[in-house]
């Protein structure tokens, strides 16, 4: 596999699909990671708050029953394996973008693969918020949703960029692996071209672009979450 | 006036039932500087929080300017708390707003407009003396300052009580000091309400006109400072005022036929004269020193004594008669306190 990597022809046989297809498939990639993400996030956000605010000891506690199903429902998600997961939600996918192959397609489970996700991460963000920070916006008048508005969310936001950047680059790694039901990206190129072809140069390369995106990725969520942090200015 | 009428509270844990505050019954006047002093562990944490309502109490009332406080809806609560504020031991203020927004805080929860907010929250800045880090972070002050932005938030939504949980025990000597005269001035200056919550003696004597004695979760004793300072009566006073030495134990070690007698003096008029020599040569009465200090309450000097006197009733009785008439000094017998 690895010999292949030095030899000429397989570079030249490479080559004309890297140049061809490479760019659309980044594209692709990087559409779906962060229109998934997007949707995740919308999903995700509002129902870790949910979890913080809603616990027995929140700051507006509500029924039992609520968080545990909650809690059921994001745990279930959480441990179906993705592969199985995108067969699962074929039938809804199809409902909403009315086919359930393609890279639009692939952003319907890639959501419900995430937002779980999405949720246990921020609501562990949330409750790093210091307490007494909220017993003062309670002692000044603030109701529950001004606390979640102007305390919790705010005094989060630092971890809460470093998670969402823990969040978009897992969502990259499933988006390579929705090639395999038909959806676009560098996932499918190095499924379809590299390994099903036996074209390991192909599958190497986008491999490597994978881990560029990463990087990426990772590197400006780390400096956006440090340059939010004004705990860090002195 | 704040009136606590026999507030109970009880923490329900997993290892049972703590009483936190048992039948407490306090009444602080308007435009006091009000006290409450008392161990770690003895409730004051939990007594400041009933008056606005972070804590609610098990039974009993909290009558704010005759507003009972435990009555309202949670809306009517958030309202009336704008005018109960409150600053803490470790100042709360939110690490990712700057000083101006902090202070604009209380005001954006009223829903005032962002630009009277900023115009409001740069007079309160100045009045703290903080005009010139309106855009700093907390980060970058030291905790006194932070502490004056705080107080400077708590004033924001013009309150008529401004509650103090333990404001100072962060801070060192020095800014301790400063922060009370900050106290001491918005008092003077705006007429507010405080209710000092603390651990520390000096800062009841050094501002407080009134405090109250809180001891495993009851009031102990209540008061004008200066009076309960150089007359506690219940155990839990006479452990503060005394907090070199637990006077029981000085009870156990006096010998026999030697008793104890407390003798406090205005110190700005009564330091002229020697005392007690004198009352060993008019007298011929011998007194031992025990303990002795000076302290300064409520901008007054008052020196407190314990005497330790070998001998009978009638010579008791005649030293603490010999020191009672001379001006500015009262005496009086320190006896085992019976539970």
């Amino acid at each position: 596999m690895f010999n292949e990597l030095f030899s000429s022809e397989a570079w030249a046989e490479a080559l004309p699909v890297i140049r061809g297809q490479f760019l659309l498939a980044t594209w692709e990639t990087l559409y779906v990671t962060v229109l998934s993400t997007f949707f995740a996030i919308l999903i995700g956000l509002p129902l870790g708050i949910v979890l913080v605010a809603g616990d027995e000891k929140g700051i507006r506690p509500l029924p039992k029953w609520i968080i545990k199903t909650l809690n059921v429902i994001i745990n279930i998600l959480r441990s179906v394996p993705f592969l199985i997961l995108m067969i699962l939600v074929f039938p809804l996918t199809r409902v909403i973008v009315g086919t359930t192959v393609g890279t639009a397609a692939t952003i319907v489970p890639l959501v419900i693969a995430a937002f779980p996700f999405i949720a246990r991460l921020a609501e562990t963000s949330l409750r790093e918020v210091n307490p007494n920070s909220i017993e003062m916006a309670q002692s000044l008048g603030a109701s529950p949703m001004q606390i979640i508005r102007k305390v919790m969310l705010p005094e989060s936001v630092p971890l809460l960029i470093s998670n969402a950047t823990t969040a978009i680059t897992t969502i990259l790694g499933y988006t390579a692996m929705s090639g395999i039901i038909g959806g676009g990206g560098l996932g499918k190129i190095a499924i379809n071209y590299g390994y099903y072809r036996y074209r390991y140069v192909i599958m190497f390369a986008a491999v490597i672009l994978l881990v560029v995106l990463v990087q990426i990725f990772q590197s400006v969520g780390n400096k956006l979450a440090a340059a939010s942090d004004k705990r860090l200015r002195s | 006036m704040i009136i606590l009428d026999h507030v109970c509270k009880t923490f329900v844990g997993t290892d049972g039932q703590v009483e936190a505050l048992k039948d407490v019954s306090l009444t602080v006047p308007d435009g006091d500087i009000y006290g409450i002093i008392g161990m770690s562990g003895a409730g004051k944490s939990t007594l400041v929080r009933t008056v606005n309502l972070l804590e609610k109490p098990t039974s009993g009332s909290v009558l704010v300017d005759g507003v009972d406080m435990t009555k309202l809806s949670p809306a009517e609560l958030r309202k009336k708390r704008r005018e109960i504020t409150m600053i803490f031991q470790s100042f709360n203020l939110l690490m990712q707003k700057n000083c101006l927004k902090n202070v604009c805080f209380p005001l954006e929860l009223a829903g005032m407009k962002s630009r009277e907010a900023k115009a409001k929250a740069l007079e309160l800045l100045e009045l703290v003396g903080l005009k010139d880090k309106a855009s700093a972070y907390p980060a970058q002050l030291s905790g006194g300052q932070q502490q004056r932005v705080a107080i400077a938030r708590a004033l924001a939504t013009e309150p008529k009580v401004l509650l103090c949980d333990e404001a100072t025990s962060a801070l060192d000597p020095g800014t301790t000091h400063s922060i009370l005269e900050l106290i001491r001035d918005i008092n003077a200056k705006l007429g507010i309400t405080v209710l000092i919550i603390t651990h520390q003696m000096s800062v009841v004597e050094s501002i407080c006109r009134h405090v109250a004695i809180l001891d495993q979760g009851s009031v102990a004793e209540t008061g004008e400072v200066s009076e309960v300072f150089s007359n506690p009566q219940s155990r839990a006073a006479r452990s503060l005022v005394f907090p070199e030495g637990d006077i029981d134990e000085l009870f156990r070690e006096l010998r026999e036929n030697e008793h104890l007698i407390r003798v406090v003096f205005d110190g700005s008029q009564a330091t002229s004269e020697p005392l007690i020599a004198h009352m060993a040569v008019e007298k011929g009465i011998e007194a031992s020193i025990i303990y002795a200090s000076m302290r300064e309450i409520g901008g007054k000097t008052y020196g407190s004594v314990l005497l330790g006197i070998n001998g009978g009733r009638t010579t008791v009785d005649e030293a603490i008669d010999y020191l009672t008439r001379k001006e500015n000094v009262s005496a009086r017998e320190v006896r085992p306190h019976v539970q």
